[in-house]
């Protein structure tokens, strides 16, 4: 793609030269259709090919690691709902299970099994979102149209769950509000029943379709060296070919009982990304059917009083529940001190929590590793001699969430 | 390669610098003389130990004690071996430049900018050492633990029961 007389204009760019022709400045953004979110794009331009281009984030920073050193801990559930918003319940979980890591608390192989199904299901959504408006993006807006009926079906089972869609607040530290309801069990095994059907429809509509193979193929590649120098992980590294996924090297919540692969692209470029994550569901729709149907018997949440609050008939019966109670509602459970990183692979990347505990009701600090802040700065580099098509599915492909960049 | 290795490893490399060592939760954590950090995370990018992944920067702030009251936290890891590694630099408030690792690692750069922004402390041969997520005109770093979390200015709400 970069041709000669580009990498010279290039050249003479960063050698402050003067260029013949005239440069201009472009902003993309703030607020741009095209870039899903609030990103700002000051792009210099050469006709059509991008020179040079500055990103400015922080439009929607809500500085939760602040907040958070003011809450207690299960209040902080309702802030990682609202980073990667796509995939809320896997940053949920994930933000349980530092919390179960600093306290010491094993939970039942059954919750386990429930935070997989509901995790993996977080993750179809948020891949279907990505590849569908990278497809639209690219000008095949049927798929996207296709893919919110599936998403749909995904949000009422949160629903069941939680009664929450999109910001969830799904669990709790220990397990979970309630069990599968049967209106649950109705809902995903029609799910899975019908789901593979709609995904091969969405697959044979853009994998091998020449228009959007011809716009996505060789679009803001990147080699798996400067991505790892760039800190990228999650299906935006393994587009790159390097096979690292949280869920296999550091398991959690029991996913070495499944059986699946790792998908991994080789160039790193847009059409890598987006055939990455669309075997990825394939994956996660195998995990799910596994994690179903050996859903183990047993409790639903883990037998923590002092974090897990009690039925609400016990609060007004038993003394212990009563105390129990107030003491959660109150913040006033003791913690250890402590520090403590839990990483979960989130729907773009390694999701972590690295928590500083002194035993106080609230963190003493909370940092989230937010996977797309550390490789939105891998961007400029992407699409510089791109053209400006190249950078909007660039964008689209490496799942980059407004919420989660900004905290 | 277990943690052992690696703290052994280290401390022959480095036998002035590490401070101190611990395990907490499983995770190999040290504490590095502050001049020394750049020059420990380059050893191990380069050697055979192969930390050549940065997870993470981030900065934490104890007010309650003057010689250490800044803390800048890395988390490094070695793929090929899955296994994580902590690294702690503490400094005073007055003297808080750290050496950048933006030569090492090109997304220590957002990394950096974010600990600037929220505590601070400057990065020595840093590109572009500005606030990332606050607004530029903020005028102070608002997670150290001196700014209260509401309007410092509202006398209506008494937050002494609730909050640190």
């Amino acid at each position: 793609m970069k041709d000669n007389a580009l990498s010279n204009i290039i050249n003479q760019y960063e050698a402050e030269e003067q260029i013949d022709g005239q440069l201009y400045t472009l902003n993309l953004g703030p607020t741009h259709p095209a870039t899903h979110g609030i990103f700002e794009n000051v792009l210099t331009m050469d006709g059509e090919r991008i020179l040079h281009s500055e990103q400015t984030v922080g439009y929607i920073h809500r500085a939760f690691e602040k907040i958070s050193e003011r809450r207690n801990f299960a209040q902080i559930t309702t802030l990682t709902d609202r980073m990667n918003y796509c995939s809320a319940p896997i940053n949920n979980f994930g933000w349980h299970m530092t919390v179960e890591k600093l306290i010491g608390c094993e939970v039942p192989k059954r919750v386990d099994y429930m935070r997989v199904i509901m995790m993996e299901l977080a993750r179809i959504g948020d891949h279907m979102i990505c590849n569908g408006v990278t497809a639209m993006d690219a000008g095949a807006i049927t798929g996207l149209t296709w893919l919110f009926r599936e998403r749909e079906t995904i949000y009422e089972m949160y629903e069941q769950i939680c009664g929450a869609r999109m910001t969830t607040n799904m669990g709790r530290i220990g397990g979970f509000e309630r069990d599968f309801s049967p209106k649950f069990h109705e809902l995903i095994q029609n799910f899975l029943k019908n789901f593979p059907k709609i995904w091969s429809q969405f697959c044979t509509l853009n994998e091998r379709n020449r228009i959007f193979m011809d716009r996505t193929i060789n679009a803001g590649s990147i080699s798996a060296e400067r991505a790892l120098s760039y800190g990228f992980t999650g299906p935006n590294l393994r587009a790159t070919g390097v096979d690292y996924d949280v869920r296999v090297a550091n398991p959690y919540s029991s996913y070495n009982d499944f059986d699946f692969i790792i998908p991994i692209g080789t160039s790193g470029d847009t059409y890598d990304r987006f055939m990455v994550r669309q075997q990825e569901v394939w994956e996660s729709l195998k995990i799910i059917e596994q994690a179903y149907k050996n859903l183990p018997e047993g409790d639903f949440h883990a037998d923590i009083p002092k974090f897990y609050l009690p039925e609400k008939a016990d609060v007004y019966n038993k003394m212990e529940a009563l105390i129990y109670h107030f003491k959660i509602v109150m913040g006033e459970t003791e913690v250890p001190k402590g520090e403590v990183y839990h990483a979960v692979e989130g729907g773009n990347g390694e999701l972590g929590f690295y928590l500083v505990s002194d035993g106080g009701r609230s963190p003493y600090r909370l940092h989230f590793r937010r996977p797309c802040f550390i490789y939105y700065q891998a961007y400029p580099e992407m699409i510089k001699g791109a053209m400006i098509s190249d950078a909007i599915v660039t964008m689209c492909s490496m799942n980059v969430i407004a919420g989660e960049l900004d905290a | 390669m277990t943690n052992e290795f690696v703290l052994e490893a280290i401390n022959r490399e480095f036998p002035e610098s590490v401070l101190h060592h611990s395990e907490p939760y499983g995770m190999l954590t040290l504490e590095i003389k502050k001049e020394d950090i750049k020059k420990v995370i380059h050893h191990l990018k380069i050697s055979s130990l192969e930390f050549s992944f940065l997870t993470d920067i981030c900065g934490v702030h104890h007010p309650e004690n003057k010689e250490k009251e800044l803390c800048v936290v890395y988390h490094l890891q070695n793929m090929k071996e899955n296994i994580r590694l902590r690294l702690k630099a503490f400094t005073t408030r007055e003297n808080s430049e750290f050496e950048t690792l933006t030569d090492l690692f090109a997304g220590a750069n957002w990394m950096e900018r974010e600990t600037f922004d929220f505590y601070g402390i400057k990065f020595k041969g840093h590109p572009d050492l500005r606030v990332i997520l606050n607004s530029p005109d903020l005028g102070y770093h608002p997670m150290l633990k001196e700014y209260r979390l509401e309007d410092g200015t509202r006398t209506d709400k008494d937050d002494k029961m609730f909050g640190r």
